[in-house]
């Protein structure tokens, strides 16, 4: 099974727009939002929720104020100034690290799992797809993602496919860094700004220290053809692949608002017509790769 | 006053409301870039950079002379980053929080720390204007003990304008925390308000007072601003899409420099949110 992880660096270039175009075009997949943070996916493909869990993930610190004699010793040792001269712990700075629940000399401190979001497993009109919802201002992004990847992969076995499509989140820290490993190849959407520019260099050298094979694709192409060319001209220097140049095209947002993919609402204009043609290229690749590497 | 520029989304101008707000602000004023992993600001604002700093967190190293394999620093650990491996502990350095438990928890003292690099802070200025932005160093994953070492450089004496990351969770906690106003930007889509939602929830968690900026406001359709006035969220700047903005905007060019009509929307933005600051307000939610 392979798997292209789609991701971007900058937030906003239409990444999100460009996978559930791809959903309407590739064959025999598995879709997974590994966007949890800001998990959009849904909002186009409709999922039918089949199986819902609870994610569980990391401790948070409970002072029992009956028990408490205010020794000050948790304080003194809380690294993360999460506990008030009140003796009460501020969840939201609480790193879950247990160092006051271990050395509290009065067992005050209770330290329950948290409970910080939802996992699904459904079925979209494009086939079945992995998802999830991070609690808001919760923590381990990175092993939410790496589980509904895992979720995905099992239920593309089950039902013998063999493509996982992957929404990837923005930046270049945990929850990316989790998105990524293991990947077959990624693809890149970038924009052709100073900034687009400035992100795509660095999510390019994250996806090059994982040595994973990537591709690059810039969207709104002729809003800024210099900065456009200028991503080309790095990529070709890294041997990152040239997929393909997407044209400003309004199609993008108006399908987004009717909750259809682009193919959906209107095959025929300039920017779909570039994003088949985008797709069949990366498609294409995979391929290679699949037989080079059963060779 | 302290103001955070944050958007549940991604790409809608948050960086650009941020360092416009800034620039055409008359009076002490400082800039600090919290989106580590993909900063941008400088791009725009173009600051003399001063001084470079690295910025390390601590983790754990072990002295093998005096431990005795008890096994007590693996136990406390919560993140599996410090294992007794055989004849030898092994610290996973990438994996550690810095908490210090297990140095604390070692009855052989045999734990001291040393650092791993989270990435650099670099600091400069332009015309008066204090520049302060953090990058994180590609490979390292956690961007919220960074954001924090931005955060102290703030003066409590000027305007300080915060760049936020996008999204809901930690880092974007980390870089609104203790703002005295939120400024949240959005667009009129589906994305755009699925994820104002969730940004708004964690303002609210907060209790910092909020406005709203929406950006390509001709674009998309009318539920943001419904959404906007259902929760009590002010409106406080519109700005319709124009290729000509977005053409300005990939050359990294500020508005507010050439243009007086957008020097005096943002002064506008800015009164508003003093004002607002300003008055005590119920907290909502
Ligand atoms: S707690 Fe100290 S003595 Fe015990 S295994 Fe760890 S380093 Fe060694
Ligand atoms: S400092 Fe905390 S997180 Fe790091 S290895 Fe020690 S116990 Fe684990």
């Amino acid at each position: 099974m392979q798997e292209l992880v789609v991701i971007s660096g900058k937030g906003g270039t239409g990444k999100t727009t460009l996978l559930a175009a791809f959903a309407s075009l590739a064959h025999n997949k598995v879709l997974c939002d590994a966007d949890v943070d800001a998990a959009d996916l849904h909002l186009i493909l409709d999922p039918k929720i089949r199986q819902r869990h609870d994610f569980q993930s990391g401790h948070t610190a409970e002072i029992n104020p009956e028990a408490c004699t205010r020794c000050g010793l948790c304080r003194e040792l809380c690294r993360f100034d999460a506990i008030g001269e009140n003796f009460q712990v501020d969840p939201i700075s609480c790193e879950g690290c247990g160092v006051c629940y271990y050395f509290c000399p009065e067992n005050a401190i209770a330290f329950p799992l948290n409970t910080c979001g939802e996992w699904y497993v459904s079925d979209t009109r494009f086939g079945p797809m992995a998802h999830a919802r991070l609690g808001i201002a919760e923590e381990n992004s990175g092993k939410l993602v790496t589980l509904i990847r895992q979720q995905g992969k099992e239920r593309a076995q089950r039902d013998g496919l063999d493509l996982l499509l992957t929404d990837g989140p923005p930046g270049v820290g945990c929850p990316v860094i989790a998105s990524l490993g293991g990947a077959t190849a990624v693809l890149i959407v970038a924009e052709p700004s100073v900034s687009g520019l400035h992100d795509m260099e660095r999510v390019a050298q994250l996806a090059a220290g994982f040595n994973i094979p990537a591709m690059v694709c810039i969207n709104k192409f002729d809003i800024n053809p210099e900065q456009g060319k200028a991503i080309e001209a790095y990529a070709e220097k890294k041997n990152i692949a040239v997929m393909g140049r997407i044209p400003f095209d309004p199609m993008f947002t108006k399908a987004m608002v009717m909750g259809k993919t682009l193919f959906e609402y209107n095959g025929r204009s300039e920017g779909s017509d570039a994003v088949r043609s985008i797709w069949e290229k990366v498609a294409q690749r995979l391929d290679d790769m699949e037989r080079k590497n059963s060779q | 006053m302290i103001i955070s520029v944050a958007s549940g989304k991604g790409g809608t101008g948050k960086t650009t409301i941020a360092t416009n707000l800034a620039c055409s602000y008359e009076g002490s004023v400082q800039f600090l870039d919290c989106d580590v992993e993909e900063p941008n600001a400088h791009l725009f604002i173009r600051p003399d950079i001063h001084d470079v700093e690295t910025i390390r967190t601590p983790v754990p190293e072990v002295d093998m002379e005096k431990c005795t394999l008890c096994g007590k620093c693996s136990e406390i650990c919560q993140f599996n980053a410090i294992a007794v491996l055989g004849e030898t502990v092994l610290p996973f350095p990438e994996l550690c929080h810095s908490c210090g438990g297990c140095m604390a928890v070692c009855p052989e003292k045999a734990i001291t720390e040393t650092g791993r690099e989270l990435g650099i802070i670099e600091r400069g200025s332009r015309k008066g204007m204090a520049f302060i932005h953090g990058k994180l160093r590609i490979g390292e994953a956690m961007a919220p003990p960074l954001i924090r070492k931005v955060r102290e450089n703030i003066r409590p004496d000027v305007l300080t304008i915060i760049d936020a990351p996008p999204g809901t969770s930690c880092p974007v906690i980390a870089s609104m925390k203790g703002a005295d106003f939120v400024l949240l930007v959005t667009e009129p889509t589906p994305f755009g308000l699925y994820d104002l939602k969730l940004a708004l929830g964690a303002v609210k968690l907060l209790g910092i007072p909020c406005g709203l900026v929406i950006n390509r406001s001709d674009i998309g359709d009318d539920h943001v601003r419904a959404y906007a006035e259902a929760e009590k969220v002010p409106v406080l700047m519109e700005i319709t899409f124009a290729r000509k903005i977005a053409e300005a905007y990939s050359r990294g060019e500020m508005p507010v420099e050439t243009d007086d009509h957008w020097k005096a929307m943002f002064r506008e933005l800015y009164s508003r949110i003093a004002a607002i600051v300003q008055t005590p307000i119920e907290k909502t939610g």
